[in-house]
């Protein structure tokens, strides 16, 4: 897989994943020409399309467009299950996922990814693995920032 | 399940995003993130020191910002210092930050990389996943140079955790594809080929794609990789759709897995162990019957995943081509997808079929579809899915259902979208041309597509028409004939009037016996379109009506007279002017027998492949030419029109229209053209034209769809058959240079720098100085895509006067680079009448994805030349090869010293140069505005010193200057006087030597 974007029906990006390099102008450039063009078509079209020497793949969920652009040889309708199960790790990390949920914990979103695409290949396609490995990030988070809040507190009155 | 924590822990980056979502306007946005920007500016600027909470969420808001599209130039270092941190949290963000807002800046990359060091020995886990997605997030080069060695040993060693080893498989498989020369391959691909029998599926499948990629490149080391991915399939295809728990995905067992390991069987031909072979034909079967057996769920992703391996089987299957009861199994199974009501299945049938269409075994299977197929053309709503259909049915045509296939085509390009409209003419051009079996129905084909889409017939399909109809004399009858009446309709297009004007001006006799289409008839009806045409077919018309004189002698005083006529001789358009000047002028001075001689019909074209092939190919790019390219092993197609074969390039840079169709493209005559036994007359009339043999048509319209070189044979077998496929060219044969050259090299003429050259895949890039009779000229070949190009080796070729005379020293990797001082030399001494002496250093012979390599060339003038030296860039991309033929910005006017002199030096060096032939003149118009200091600046770009208080006229430019070379000076003045009124330029030039003045002056004129 070459990049994933993720957009609203309004156009905007809502999270964008590159794995290959490309200069941000060119990032800019693909991301408004996909959007107006996955944006431009009908419903019941079908979900793959040529542009440029790629295929795009992508699938709509509610508000939100998943769009993922794969090489010649890629498998069109695996990649319409990637959409899926990413959706589906987000629906069970977030609980009934909605568009406000990736806007406000987009690093999330992007953990989530990493877990599950590594480089643009699948990586994990266990959902119970790869929601383990976010929780055990979220248990550590909430272990530090107990200890974190516990210090300042104490640090800032020895301060004064 | 722990309560998930969403972001609470950075109230403050909630409320900053709900202020974003909360702006009313772009503008309240942009004034929110300049406040927010400057905030954070000063809290990481400020003196106290800031906590690791509070960088955190700076740095994470900087992210949101920058995700918002906008710039960040700051918090780099303070993300850099979040990796350090002990606070995973924290650390994550800033591994997140790094991966997002890559920087090249060196200092910082040296910190990330400590950082990320630090994780991957820290035997956590965690952290040696974080560090590892960071790496395969950016995937840089320096990335790759510090760690590419350590990953291997995490990726093998016995103790890594199952989800390090898939995270550093998939790390070293993002650098591998950025740089593999950076990745040692050694005593651990053994063991990365067993990771496909560890128990754990996640890591097998982060595996397989490592290894996939890695056998591309060595396929020898990882062939063990076979037996084990054909074991592991099979064990995944045979277990029930419960056995496999988290990896069965809506009851199909590993589908990813599954897919991943039919891609990496496709990097090899059938096995040949007999056991492994047959476990293998057995799992495809296994799927093929699958597909039959009803769903265990209704479910759209149980039925994508289960396809989803189906079409990757297929595929194999297609790969291995070599067990016809598969082949004709999945094609059954495509073909109910055909109607199946899911489009997206319709979709990927017919992409399917189409590399099934190419398959001997399957090409019947596959014809046996057609009527769904054309049913799909015109019923699917989809313009994607029709465009499958369209190419479906291209892919599948043969001798026997060619007409049927044509004549759809044809239909359905009445209401095609307008934006496949020229690539449907090109194929229906393509498939008339190649299953024609007799050339009337070629020739009604072709009109047809003029009728129904004029406009998107391009040049190469009409040009194609006349070339045949011009080889072929059983059908120019027939095309007479048919033309005459196409010409009839009231409004017809002008390609018709194109093709009609040309057709009847060569073969117009044939048809004149019929008093319904007599000589006045033919000229009256073609001349009634004459108005409404553009400029070009005008030019066209004219040299039709002069070859009606010859053809027809009674319409020679009508036609002088539309030639007299004042619209013609005075009109405002160059090109028409001329050819009403001088064919006037020949009709009344030449004998018949001259007349006869000059106006000869056209000789049989020279075959070579269709340019309507490679337009074709042009068009689809690299990567389209499995299902495009004609290579079907379909012996019926070679008998008599011997299929087209398909040119090792898709690019097809070297296209023959460049040579046979491309009048722009043609060099400037490099010696005033050979009396003709005409006598002079026929000199000054035609010494514009690139060729002045008798034979040939006279004007340059004509001459333009000649070749120089003699006509092939006349024999039907040649007509249209390929010259059969050279092997792997010599550097030495180097193909025409592509039609935009002479467009590119024309940007050059007052510039050293720019982009010379630009595709999909490439770039060049030209720097360049020249000083006295010496240049120097770096080269940049940007490689545009992600994939290493090999076999890299651009060459430079001067032609010279000779089409043999080759004076570089090779850069390519066969010959060792010349040493430096001795090509000139010895380039001078071998070849007395060298011109140009370049020497080239060799580049590296690969390069990676993203990348630019640099070459230099040495030049120097040795004496004065007219063509300037060919470059030849050829390399294999996913290989295909790929070449393209340019012509270097080295033009005689790089030079060029400028000459400062007195008004009274210049025109006494003026009249010494008064000669006729020493001066070179061009009136022409001015195809950019008209600008006094733009004309200035190109006019010094192109070397010659501005002479101020030498003109009478402010207005006109004056300049002077010296060309250097080895073996003589060449002084030259130049004036050039706008004239603003009517848009037209008078460019003169004087110099010692006649061919460099009308040559400085052919290049300079274009310039304005």
């Amino acid at each position: 897989m070459q990049f994933m974007l993720l957009f609203s029906r309004q156009g905007k990006l809502r999270l964008q994943k590159w794995y290959v390099p490309l200069s941000d102008k060119e990032k800019k450039k693909i991301t408004r020409e996909l959007v107006q063009t996955v944006l431009a078509r009908k419903p019941k079209m079908c979900s793959f399309l040529e542009w440029r020497d790629l295929k795009i793949v992508y699938k709509r969920y509610a508000s939100l467009y998943f769009c993922c652009a794969i090489e010649d040889q890629d498998n069109e309708l695996i990649t319409l299950e990637i959409i899926h199960r990413y959706v589906e790790l987000l629906d069970k990390y977030f609980g009934s996922v909605c568009e406000l949920d990736i806007i406000f914990n987009f690093e999330k979103a992007y953990f989530i990814l990493d877990e599950f695409l590594l480089g643009g290949e699948v990586q994990e396609t266990s959902k119970k693995n790869v929601l383990k490995a976010i929780e055990q990030a979220d248990l550590l988070q909430e272990k530090t920032e107990a200890m974190y809040h516990n210090k300042s507190f104490i640090g800032s009155k020895k301060a004064y | 399940m722990p309560a998930v924590s969403k972001g609470d822990g950075m109230r403050g980056l909630a409320v900053f995003i709900s202020d974003i979502r909360n702006c009313k306007s772009k503008e309240a946005e942009i004034k929110r993130i300049n406040k927010e920007l400057a905030n954070i500016r000063s809290k990481f600027k400020g003196d106290k020191a800031l906590d690791g909470y509070s960088k955190k969420k700076y740095v994470c808001k900087l992210l949101f910002i920058f995700l918002l599209g906008h710039d960040i130039d700051f918090g780099h270092m303070e993300a850099v210092n979040l990796l350090s941190s002990n606070k995973y949290t924290e650390k994550q963000i800033g591994y997140l930050f790094i991966s997002v807002l890559v920087n090249s800046n060196s200092e910082l990359i040296r910190l990330i990389n400590n950082a990320i060091k630090n994780d991957l020995a820290s035997r956590n886990p965690t952290f040696m996943c974080l560090a590892l997605h960071c790496i395969a997030n950016v995937g840089s080069r320096e990335m790759g140079e510090a760690f590419a060695a350590d990953i291997p040993r995490i990726l093998v060693a016995g103790d890594s955790m199952d989800s390090v080893k898939q995270s550093a498989a998939l790390c070293l498989l993002r650098l591998y594809k950025a740089s593999p020369d950076l990745v040692p391959m050694g005593e651990w691909t053994a063991r990365v080929v067993h990771l496909l029998n560890d128990q754990h599926m996640g890591v097998v499948t982060a595996a397989v794609s490592l290894i996939t990629c890695l056998c591309k490149k060595n396929p020898d080391d990882f062939k063990t990789c076979i037996s084990l991915a054909v074991s592991r399939l099979s064990r995944i295809v045979s277990s029930a759709s419960t056995d496999l728990q988290d990896y069965t995905y809506y009851f199909v067992p590993a589908p990813w897995l599954s897919v991943k390991l039919l891609r990496l069987l496709q990097c090899y031909p059938p096995p040949e162990d007999a056991a492994v072979k047959g476990r293998l034909v057995e799992c495809l079967e296994t799927v093929l019957n699958k597909a039959q057996e009803p769903p265990k769920s209704k479910k759209v992703q149980h039925s994508n995943a289960k396809n989803a391996i189906l079409f990757e089987t297929i595929s194999l299957i297609i790969h291995y081509d070599s067990e016809p009861n598969l082949l004709v199994r999945a094609c059954n199974q495509l073909g109910q997808f055909l109607q199946h009501r899911e489009t997206n299945l319709r979709y990927l049938a017919l992409e399917s079929m189409c590399t099934l269409a190419s398959s001997e075994f399957s090409h019947e299977a596959v014809k046996t579809h057609i009527d769904t197929v054309i049913n799909a053309l015109k019923t699917e709503r989809d313009v994607s899915v029709r465009q499958r259909a369209a190419d479906l049915l291209y892919a599948m045509c043969d001798r026997s259902n060619a007409k049927q296939i044509v004549s759809e085509m044809l239909r359905y390009l009445e209401t095609a979208d307008y934006a496949i409209r020229e690539e449907i003419v090109l194929k229906v051009a393509i498939l008339a041309e190649k299953y024609a079996v007799d050339y009337s129905w070629y020739v009604d084909t072709i009109l047809n597509l003029i009728r129904i889409a004029g406009d998107y017939v391009s040049e190469e399909v009409w040009y194609r028409v006349l070339q045949i109809v011009t080889n072929r004399d059983d059908v120019q009858g027939y095309a007479a004939k048919t033309v005459f009446e196409a010409l009839q309709a009231p409004a017809c297009h002008e390609n018709m009037v194109k093709v009609g004007g040309y057709i009847l001006g060569e073969f117009g006799n044939l048809i004149a016996g019929d008093p319904r289409s007599s000589p006045p008839v033919q000229f009256s009806l073609l001349h009634s379109k004459f108005h409404l045409c553009s400029v070009a077919t005008r030019a066209l018309l004219l040299s039709t009506y002069i070859k009606f004189i010859n053809l027809f002698p009674e319409t020679k005083a009508t036609i002088q007279g539309v030639l007299r006529a004042g619209s013609q001789l005075r009109n405002a358009d160059v090109e028409l002017q001329q050819r009403a000047v001088e064919y006037l002028t020949l009709s009344s001075v030449a004998s018949t027998d001259v007349l006869a001689t000059v106006l000869e019909e056209m000789p049989p074209f020279p075959e070579r492949e269709s340019s309507i092939l490679a337009k074709l190919k042009r068009k689809k790019g690299p990567g389209a030419g499995s299902a495009l390219d004609d290579g079907r092993r379909d012996p019926s197609s070679h008998d008599i029109n011997g299929g087209v074969e398909p040119t090792p390039s898709t690019v097809s840079t070297p296209s023959p229209s460049a040579d046979l169709l491309g009048l722009r493209a043609a060099p400037p005559p490099a010696a005033p053209p050979a009396p003709l036994g005409a006598g002079n007359l026929l000199v000054d009339v035609f010494s514009d034209g690139p060729a002045a043999q008798p034979s040939l048509g006279p004007t340059p319209e004509e001459a333009f769809l000649s070749e120089l070189e003699p006509p092939a044979p006349e024999s039907p077998m040649a007509l249209l058959a390929d010259p059969a496929p050279a092997a792997d060219p010599g550097p030495e044969d180097i193909g025409p240079p592509i039609p935009e050259a002479d467009e590119l090299l024309n940007k050059f003429v007052c510039r050293n720098n720019g982009v010379l050259f630009e595709n999909q895949l490439l770039q060049i890039g030209v720097k360049s100085e020249f000083r006295q009779n010496l240049g120097r000229m770096y080269l940049f070949y940007g490689n545009k895509t992600s994939v290493q190009f090999q076999n890299f080796s651009p060459t430079v070729v001067h032609p010279g006067d000779l089409q043999t005379h080759i004076l570089s020293t090779w850069s390519s990797p066969l010959a060792p680079a010349r040493p430096l001082q001795a090509a000139p030399v010895s380039g001078f001494l071998d070849h007395e009448r060298a011109q140009l002496a370049v020497q080239t250093k060799r580049v590296a012979s690969q390069v990676d994805g993203g990348a630019q390599v640099q070459q230099v060339l040495n030049i120097e003038c040795l004496r004065d030349f007219l063509t300037p030296p060919l470059l030849s860039v050829r390399f294999r991309y996913g290989g295909a090869p790929q070449s393209l033929t340019l012509k270097l910005p080295v033009t005689i006017n790089k030079f060029f010293q400028p000459t400062e002199m007195a008004a009274q030096d210049f025109f006494q060096r003026w009249k010494q140069l008064s000669l006729p032939q020493q001066e070179a003149q061009k009136i022409f118009k001015a195809n950019h505005p008209m600008d006094a200091e733009v004309t200035k600046a190109k006019l010094l770009g192109f070397g010659s010193a501005l002479l101020d208080n030498v003109d009478p006229n402010p207005e006109n430019f004056v300049g002077a200057g010296i060309i250097q070379t080895k073996a003589l000076q060449v002084g030259c003045l130049l004036r050039l006087e706008p004239n603003a009124q009517a848009q037209m330029y008078r460019l003169t030039l004087r110099t010692s030597k006649e061919p460099v003045s009308r040559h400085l002056c052919e290049l300079l004129a274009q310039q304005f």
